[in-house]
């Protein structure tokens, strides 16, 4: 059972009001418990939480490079193993250095089968450097490298599927979560710690800076996001899904205009093909992990 | 006991004996024989180690820090192309100070691809806070992993250590070898206790992030780490001398260098040809001697000064260049005699593998006494 009083990820930090990836690492603290060693990777969340000599972690934590987390993780299992000793390996690791840099390390981590649990805290671009796009940015998304333009709507690539990457290593327990339903995170982390093996959880954590919304919103938005269909909540054990948050659907465009890095798809003029184009990936979703609710019609 | 062994068995055996729980490496000409070695004596629990087989070098060393921070002793080997992937790595991990202990079998490095022996590599990572012990055969290179990890982890260093041997010229040479034995490397070296280590009983966190207000003072704090190891090195070689009979407590090694009028400086195997070469001088009546280095980082400058005070000039070997300055020894040994007015040639030679010889060494001393040097020694002139 997690024990939700428990807080190991201190107050006082960097982080802007309203980030969803600090909530991540407190709710993700709160779930693996004061026997997990928090390994990261350079990025937001290493930044606004360890500035020297302050740290936020009450738990041990280690940050070594930007790509590198799942080989020092390695390591560390291998050093626990080897000294009969019980602490849980916890990676929390940016889209960037998950989707991007880090790729080699994991694949190597996940191919050998170390036994931790991997957590991408996924703010869908380079926040730390100042909003630049990744493998992990959604389409049309309006970056500093993929900006929008008089001949250009954003990011034109597709999010890469991350959770099946890592499954096809043959991960034992894939998962992907939101800090709009904490209850529900903490549960996958909780379960993913207590999987024997390589297990991989993509939260979803909205970056108001990044994204460009008032801080406020930030629980809302990440609702917004699976009520859409653009993020699905799911559950996969042994590479097959067997669980999947379901929602009555609402159109993507609730959740677009909630954030500047989509404006320009409806300023100066609202742009119906790729609007649609954004719907039919939402459609996609909702057929693929079978989301949605029907309502009965009066 | 002596066996004849290939050096690279020597190592793996010297590590072994180390007692190592890490071991994280990924195979690269000259340095297969070693990780195949371990991975041989893990697979016929020989020894007790955790092996990691790693997609990449990046990860090799990445897992070693994890493993080191954890608090296991550590272990990984690597060269050229190997080493200049771990470079983000390296730096890392000294500035986490931790005493991982990391063979290099020098070899060039790349472009044009080169698997032959030069020390580029190793000398490359000068700048990044790792100790640097460069052996001369395969005795040398066998003691210094021992004393290697006892300095490493001593309190008052605690900084990762490189024990660089030649790729080829030792890695795959067969010679006698005076193995340690089990007994001997536990009386010398105790067992591993980390200053600090990620610990759910006492938490901490390991590799924050500096601003300005800190940065230069970590450095600071580095710096003077590796100029402690001077004495440590100084009194573990002596210990190692006092249990089994080779002394290793100088950081630089005389040869013939007491009324020498021209001194050779040199790192590694070449040491043993210069040696070779200086006999033969001497039998013609020429003074010649040689100061080898054993320990670029340190840098011994004090020690090189005192020893090379009384000579009339010296020849600097540099198996590295850094191109558009000089070797980088004879770079540091210019410093370590500024002021002193003794001239100082550089010899750029050896690189990707080319032969070194005895009349090699007499043709630079030649060079040196008619003031002549600071090139590369050896053109082809033809395919230029």
């Amino acid at each position: 059972m997690v024990d939700k009083t428990l807080e190991l990820f201190d107050c006082g930090h960097r982080a802007c009001g309203g980030c969803g990836a600090s909530l991540a690492a407190r709710l993700v603290t709160k779930a693996a418990g004061r026997d997990a060693i928090i390994v990261s990777s350079t990025g937001c969340m290493e930044v606004f939480s360890t500035p020297y000599p302050e740290t936020a972690w009450k738990v041990p934590w280690i940050h070594s490079l930007f790509e590198n987390a799942a080989a020092v993780a390695s390591g560390i299992e291998a050093s626990l193993k080897k000294q009969g000793r019980s602490e849980k390996v916890v990676i929390m690791a940016g889209d960037g250095a998950t989707f991007d840099i880090g790729m080699i390390c994991i694949s190597g981590a996940f191919e050998r089968g170390h036994d931790f649990t991997y957590i991408c805290y996924d703010n869908e671009a380079y926040m730390n450097t100042g909003i630049q796009r990744s493998g992990a940015t959604p389409y049309d998304a309006s970056t500093t490298t993929s900006p929008a333009g008089s001949c250009s709507f954003g990011n034109k690539l597709p999010k890469k599927d991350m959770p099946r990457i890592l499954a096809a290593h043959g991960a034992p327990y894939v998962a992907t979560a939101s800090i709009a339903y904490p209850t529900d995170l903490m549960q996958k982390v909780e379960r993913a710690i207590n999987t024997k093996g390589p297990c991989y959880i993509q939260v979803h954590a909205p970056c108001c800076t990044g994204w460009g919304f008032e801080g406020e919103q930030t629980i809302a938005i990440a609702k917004l996001a699976i009520e859409t269909g653009l993020w699905v909540n799911f559950e996969m054990v042994d590479g097959k899904v067997t669980k999947v948050k379901k929602v009555v659907k609402k159109p993507v465009e609730d959740y677009l205009t909630t954030q500047k890095r989509f404006r320009h798809l409806f300023k100066p003029k609202r742009q119906d093909a790729e609007i649609a184009f954004i719907q039919s990936i939402a459609d996609k979703n909702a057929e693929k992990y079978g989301i949605e609710i029907k309502l009965k019609k009066e | 006991m002596l066996k004849i062994t290939e050096g690279s068995y020597a190592v793996a055996e010297a590590v072994r004996l180390c007692r190592p729980q890490v071991i994280s490496a990924y195979p690269i000409t000259p340095q297969t024989h070693i990780v195949e070695a371990l991975a041989d004596m893990v697979a016929n629990c020989q020894i007790d180690a955790e092996y990691i087989t790693v997609e990449n070098e990046l990860s090799a060393l990445s897992a070693c820090v994890g493993a080191s921070a954890a608090g296991s002793r550590t272990y990984s080997a690597t060269t050229s192309q190997g080493l200049a992937l771990m470079f983000e790595v390296c730096f890392n991990a000294a500035g986490m100070r931790l005493p991982i202990v990391m063979t290099i079998a020098n070899r060039a490095m790349g472009a044009p691809l080169s698997i032959w022996n030069d020390q580029q590599d190793s000398i490359s990572l000068r700048d990044s806070g790792w100790l640097q012990f460069y052996a001369e055969d395969n005795q040398e290179a066998t003691d210094l992993h021992v004393i290697a990890y006892r300095v490493a982890e001593d309190h008052s260093v605690l900084l990762p250590a490189l024990v660089c041997f030649d790729g080829f010229i030792l890695s795959h040479t067969y010679e006698p070898v005076d193995m340690l034995s089990q007994e001997d490397v536990d009386n010398y070296l105790p067992k591993f206790s980390p200053y600090e280590r990620l610990d759910a009983a006492d938490p901490i966190s390991f590799g924050m992030y500096a601003t300005p207000d800190y940065y230069l003072e970590f450095r600071y704090e580095i710096d003077n780490a590796v100029k402690r190891a001077k004495d440590v090195i100084t009194k573990a070689g002596k210990e190692f001398g006092t249990m089994f009979g080779r002394d290793y407590s100088a950081l630089v090694e005389g040869y013939r260098l007491d009324d020498a009028e021209t001194a050779i400086v040199a790192m590694g195997s070449i040491c043993g040809t210069a040696k070779d070469a200086i006999d033969e001088m001497r039998d013609g009546g020429k003074k010649a001697g040689l100061l080898k280095i054993r320990v670029f980082r340190p840098f011994p400058s004090e020690e090189i000064a005192q020893a090379l005070g009384k000579v009339k000039r010296v020849a600097v070997l540099d198996k590295n260049i850094s191109l558009g300055a000089k070797g980088a020894l004879a770079l540091e040994v210019k410093d370590a005699l500024y002021g002193s007015g003794i001239p100082v040639k550089d010899y750029i030679l050896g690189l990707g593998g080319r032969d070194v010889r005895k009349k090699d060494i007499k043709e630079i001393v030649a060079l040196l006494e008619k003031g002549v040097g600071d090139q590369f020694y050896g053109l082809r002139k033809e395919v230029l």
